[in-house]
Formats: C-alpha cells, structure tokens, sequence
C-alpha cells in the first residue's frame, strides 16, 4: 500500500515527479523519480512542507546505466524524522550533460555527498560551492566509479595540481595576533585516522578550517562491484572497525532482504547480542579517545579491558578479534561455541564495574568539564540539517535511533530506552555514549535470560548457504551446490534494497543493487560519520586548537568507513 | 513505515531542539571535590594490581600468550595425505572465493591414478590475505585449514609469499595450535562418535577371537 502522495505535488508540472510503482519498481522504500529542473523545488517543499517534512538528507550517490537512454542517475535518500518515512530520488542525467542543482541550500549535508558524487561520477552539481574532488587525488583522471572506468589504470600523481587551501574570515578589529594557517595531521598523533585538518588560525582560536580527506581510500565499492556477493562482507568489516560485526550485519540484512530469505532465529538472536557487544565496544573507543585526548589515560585502561574481553568472545565465535567476518548471508558463518552464554554472563559481571569507575572518575570532573562542557556544541537542528544520526544527534537533543524507530532484528522484544541529552556538546556526546553502554547492557541481559533459541546457525537454504562440510563431503546435491555457490556466487533477483541498521555512529546503511548476475552491480555504504565530519569546520570555528582535538574523539570519525 | 512519535520521544509535530542545555556543574564541582572520588577509584586499582599480582589484566606477551579459541584464524595449513602428499587436488576453489585474491595455485597431473591433479605451486601472499577463512569454507577436501599462529615477521615482501613447504610444515605442530577448520555440526559430530565407537567394537572383536568362539559355544 504506497504512501500517500503529497498534495503539493500537483504544483509541480506533469511528468516532473513520477512516483515508482507497480512491476520492476523498489519494494524496499518509497520511489519517485524526479526531472532536474524541479529537483531543487522538490526538495525545498519536502523539507519544508507539514506533510512531508523530510528534515533529514540521508545521503546522495550516483549510479551508472551505460546501456540505458539516461545514463547517469543521482539517487537521494531521504528521512522524515517526525514521520518516521523514507524517500527516494532517483535523478536521470543524460551522459552529455550530467548537470543537476545543488541541494545545498536545503540540506547542508549535501556538501559532501555532491562532491563524492561528482568525484566519483563525474555528475555536476549547479550551484556548489566547493564542487572538487574529495575522495581521490587532484591528479586522478576519470571518474572512478562509472562501469566503464578501467580498475587497473594507473595515474601518476603529482604536486603540481595539489589542492592548496586558500582560508578566509574577516578580519577583527581587536586582534593581537598575527593569522597563522597550521596543519592538523594527515600523520598526526591526534587525528585518529588520516585526515588532514587545515585551520586558520588567530592566536590560538580558529577563524576558519578545511578538512581534506581521502587518503584511506580503499576503493571498497568499486571492488564489491567484482567480486560475488558473499566476497563483500570481509570488506564491510574494514568500514568502521571498531564495530565490525555491526557493518557484517548491516550488508547481510540488505543482501537479506533482496534475496527474500528470512534468517534463523539462533543467528538473528545472537546478531541482536553481538551488534551490542559491539556497539559497546565502539563507544569505549570513542569515549576512551575523547578522554586520552583531554589528558585522561587511566580511562583508556579500564575501557580497554572490557574491549578486550568482548574481542574474546568474537573470537572464541568466528577466530578474529578485530575484523570479524562473522555473519554469512543468511546467518552465520559458525554455531555459537558451547560456552557463549557464560562467556556472554561473565561480560555482564566484567563491564559495569569498569564503566561506573570511570563515570567516578570524569562525569563530576571538573578538569573535564572545562575542557568539555560547551565545546563544539550543535543544536537538534543545525545537527540534523547536518545529516547527523546516531550518539551525536541524540547528544542533540533528537532522539532518532532506527532500533527504535524502524525495529529489526530482535530490538521490538526487548525493554530498553533512547537515551537523549540536549547539550550538543563533547561533554554530552560522551555522557550520551556511556548511557547507551548501560542500554546496550540491558539488551543482552534480556536477551541472555531467554536463552538460546533453538535451530540452524545459518539458513537451509542451499542456494544462499554453503551445505555443512560433512553434507557436502558425502552428497552428489550438497557437492554441487557447494561448487556453484564459490564458482557463480550467491545469485541475488534482480532489484535494488536498501538496508540498514543503527551503526555505532549512527545510520549505516547499505544500497545493494542487483542485475541478476553472481555479483553486485553497485553496493553503496552510507557512513554515519560521513556528513558529521563534513560540519567539522562549523563545529570548531571559535574554539581552540586543544578543543579541535577534544572535539574529533567524541564525533566518533573512523577514516575506515569515512573513505570507504 | 510510520512510527509512533512518542517512541522518538518527540511530541507530535515538532521542530528539533534550536537551543543547548549544557550541563550546569554543582557548587561542589567549581571545588574539585568529586575528584577525591576519582581518586578513590585509581588508589583502589593501584593496591588491587598490587596485592592481587595474579589476577592481573596485563600480560608479558612473548612469554606469555593469550588462549586463542580453536576456531582463531591464523596462519594456514596444508593439510597432507598419510604418505607425506598434499591433500590438495588444485581445484582452485579457495583461489576463486578468496576476497583478496591472495592465493596462486599451479596445478599438475598427479602421479597417483586415483587422483587427477595436484598442486605443483601454491602460494599464500601472507600480506595481502585477510585472514578471513574463506579459503577453508571453500575447500571441498579438507586440505587447507587455519593454525592459531598469529605472529608473521618477514624481513621483505617476497619471503611474504609463503609456498607449499611452508604451508605444508605447520601442520606437524600439536593439535592445540590448530585454529579455523570445517565445521561440523553436533549431530554429525554423534554420529562421528558412533562410527568410531563401531570401529573400536571390530577391532576389539578382532583382537579377541577366542571370546566369539566361547559364546558360540
């Protein structure tokens, strides 16, 4: 049953807005596809209209049809938060003339995600004012992500076309002190990752800043792209690695979806356990950062025990700590090992105490608070017209989760809460990030105390899963099946799905399209931490360069998923 | 696809917070007072890492190592026949399903009639792989599984490149540095059980024919 369509649409020329239905159209969310010229009135409706109110830009990315009259396509991803509804925009660009408007002026997100589209595309945004490369070098040729860019081609790349950042503010009266521009990384000890932070600095306050980025690209959808479906998951664990496990379940359940499986109930119950083991895991990394970062080494210490007692139990489930690869699609790649409830139990004994000790040591700490408290501080709306989802956002004071607002896997059975702070602040993005340890807690205990459902770890199904070793060893059919599966790949309907989950830092979502054949025709991730780090600028202008530092730990920026 | 506001804990139609509610600290903040606590916590950390010296989190790592399960994914083996031979049959499935392709594989016909091929190279590119196990899920013989060595140093990239001989040889250590092999489900596991417990009941009766005569009689 399609949504209703909005009446404001009938303003809008015939033909310009064609929702999407019937054969071949996306089942997973709501399509319209939109004409260029009213694409940007479109959008300023949607934001703004009581309808609709899309207040939310969840990402842009382009795909590539060289066999179709319009080849290029800008694709939108909207979400309404009051409405809880998902959007899409699919944008047709002829191959003469990829030109669209720049959304900009609605949603601030855009700034990025246009320029990775056009990096990647070669689609030209009208109106942007910063429209340059973000992800590859200035040198590169070619737009890499178009089916017919050759993944082998080699680009010598100089320094001549090096991108020098030209920093402006207006000068202030009352300065003493002469304007310095400083580099902050890509090699530095504080930025966590490489990114290179380029600010203007007055004294010791920052008057402007650029960020570059990129230099952790790893090409991850240019590579789905030839490899089968189930090749993908070893790379999504490299996006945000501090939650690996969580990306694994990501890309599955959208894979998941297309396929139209439905996973047994013993995975879908241990995915629910492990994504929070690792969602507590990634806020002690990010929290434990902040804190390092601020002067605070013994935290790290405490939280790092329990990180690498949930590295155990990962380990002890699928034999890698960090880079798990632990999900197949379709479930698991392994049974749980007979003693992962009391490892689990022993976890729920270990880490409250760890975590209360450094509550005693930072919340009421006045050493921290100075440094925190009021710094880097974004309100719900600028937060959300940023793209922000995740601990930062309800930092905010918006307390969007899709564990709560669009449940999955097990998240409806479970009691547990939305924590929501309204500093916006380092202080509140930390505070926000242990409240949720204690959520997250929750979860498992109840989830524990239902006990292990009983079943396959994975599905029977032997066009999605690999037959057991034995099976296969001792049937004609599971052999077979065996073989076909590793020589043409899991073989996915044609369609195209998107899937996400509540990342760690917020939405990461998975926009897996299919043509029918063993492997992906375009996997597109969306970072959480993609269109926070692009308000950096915003967020530090006015504090100090300490404070740049403070700042970077808390917004959770992994270089792994942000250049994917 | 819609949702219930109030379980976003926003009311109705609402705008997102324009406004920041900072924490305010307390008077006994501005004092530094809660930091005595805090002091508490690290001087209750200090004694207990003191007194109870074996309970300690850290550990000495070269000498002292951390139990990896049986299922660590670390350096490979090749497993071998009982004559000395790679199980291996150069079918290149591991080659095929490997994310990084990390694997070469030059396959041989095999001197044994009973089996086709063999492999006549097989390298692992130890830098280049992932260690995600594909190679294993893939192999339809057996004949590569995972150890729990973890710790690869090579002096240049080209001793990364690890041959059969290398990956041949891991296999004589002790069974308990195994890592990621097949999986095999309980049931077949019981079933593996009874199968060799039958085999045991020959070969006992085969050990003791006299017993069988004296029940016959």
């Amino acid at each position: 049953m399609p949504p209703e369509l909005p009446s404001f649409l009938a303003r809008f020329p015939a033909g310009s807005v064609v929702p999407q239905t019937g054969a071949g159209a996306p089942v997973d969310q709501e399509t319209w596809v939109v004409r260029r010229e009213v694409l940007l009135d479109l959008c300023r409706e949607l934001h703004a209209s009581r309808e609709t109110r899309f207040d939310l830009l969840l990402e842009i990315f382009g795909m590539d049809y060289p066999e179709r009259e319009q080849r290029f396509e800008a694709v939108y991803h909207l979400y309404s938060i009051p409405n809880g509804r998902r959007l899409r925009l699919k944008v047709p660009l002829a191959a003469s003339d990829p030109t669209l408007p720049s959304v900009i002026p609605v949603w601030k997100a855009a700034d990025w995600f246009e320029r990775e589209a056009f990096d990647m595309f070669g689609l030209v945004f009208d109106g942007h004012p910063n429209l340059r490369r973000i992800l590859t070098h200035e040198a590169f040729q070619g737009h890499a992500l178009r089916k017919d860019y050759d993944a082998a081609k080699r680009w010598i790349l100089t320094e001549d076309k090096i991108w020098q950042p030209r920093l402006e503010a207006p000068e202030r009266g009352d300065s003493m002190f002469e304007r310095m521009t400083i580099n902050l990384g890509p090699s530095h000890p504080a930025t966590h990752g490489t990114f290179r932070i380029v600010a203007l600095v007055d004294g010791e306050e920052i008057v402007a800043s650029e960020i570059e980025i990129g230099y952790l690209h790893r090409c991850m959808e240019k590579m789905s792209e030839t490899h089968t479906w189930q090749q993908v998951i070893p790379y999504t664990d490299r996006l945000n690695y501090c939650s690996s496990f969580i990306n694994n379940v990501g890309y599955c359940r959208s894979v998941e979806q297309l396929l139209g499986i439905e996973v047994p109930p013993r995975a879908v119950w241990a995915r629910t356990i492990l994504s929070e083991f690792s969602r507590i895991m990634d806020h002690v990394v990010a929290n434990g950062s902040t804190l390092v970062d601020c002067g605070a080494l013994t935290n790290f210490w405490y939280f790092y025990q329990c990180r690498e007692e949930i590295y155990g139990l990962l380990e002890s489930l699928c034999g890698a700590r960090l880079t798990v690869s632990a999900c197949r699609i379709g479930g698991l790649l392994a049974d749980l090992p007979p003693d992962f409830v009391e490892r689990s139990r022993r976890l729920l004994e270990t880490i409250p105490p760890l975590i209360s000790d450094v509550e005693t040591l930072i919340d009421k700490n006045r050493i921290f608070l100075d440094r925190a408290v009021g710094v880097a501080a974004i309100n719900g709306e600028e937060a959300v017209n940023w793209g922000y989802t995740g601990p930062c956002l309800r930092a905010s004071g918006v307390g969007l989760d899709a564990r709560k607002a669009h449940p999955y896997d097990l998240y409806d059975t479970v009691e547990w809460e939305v924590p929501v702070l309204r500093g916006g602040d380092v202080y509140d993005r930390y505070r926000l990030r242990m409240l949720e340890i204690r959520q997250s807690l929750s979860i498992i205990r109840q989830l524990l105390d239902r006990g292990v459902p009983e079943g396959p770890f994975v599905i029977d199904d032997p066009h999605v899963a690999l037959p057991p070793k034995d099976a296969c060893y001792n049937q004609m059919e599971s052999m077979i099946y065996h073989f076909k599966l590793i020589m043409d790949g899991i073989q996915v309907p044609p369609g195209e799905n998107y899937g996400f989950v509540e990342g760690a830092n917020g939405e990461l979502g998975f926009y897996c399209v299919s043509d029918g054949s063993g492997k992906p025709y375009r996997v597109r991730v969306r970072p959480p931490c993609f269109p926070i780090f692009s308000s950096f600028p915003t967020l530090i202008r006015g504090h100090g360069v300490s404070d740049v530092v403070a700042t970077l730990g808390g917004l959770n920026v992994i270089a792994g998923e942000l250049e994917r | 696809m819609t949702v219930d506001p109030k379980a976003l804990r926003l009311p109705g139609v609402q705008v997102h917070p324009t406004t920041l509610e900072p924490r305010r600290m307390t008077l006994a903040e501005r004092l530094y007072l809660p930091l005595l606590a805090g002091m508490m916590v690290t001087i209750r950390h200090f004694f207990l890492n003191i007194f109870r010296f074996k309970k300690k989190v850290t550990i000495e790592y070269p000498e002292e190592r951390r139990a990896y399960s049986h299922r660590y994914r670390g350096h490979h083996i090749l497993t071998t026949r009982p004559d000395g031979s790679p199980r291996c049959v150069a079918c290149f499935l591991c080659a095929t399903n490997c994310p990084a392709d990390c694997i070469h594989i030059e396959a041989g016909e095999s001197p044994d009639v009973n089996i086709e091929k063999y492999p006549v190279v097989y390298e692992i590119d130890m830098l280049r792989c992932v260690f995600c196990g594909y190679c294993v899920d893939a192999c339809p013989e057996e004949a590569i599984i995972m150890s729990n060595n973890h710790d690869m140093a090579f002096y240049s990239r080209e001793q990364s490149i690890v041959g059969k001989a290398d990956l041949m040889k891991p296999f004589t250590i002790s069974p308990d540095r195994l890592g990621y092999r097949p999986y095999y489900p309980e049931e077949d596991a019981r079933h593996a059980e009874m199968r060799r417990q039958a085999f045991d009941l020959v070969a006992a009766a085969r050990a003791k024919p006299p017993a069988r005569d004296a029940a016959a009689s």
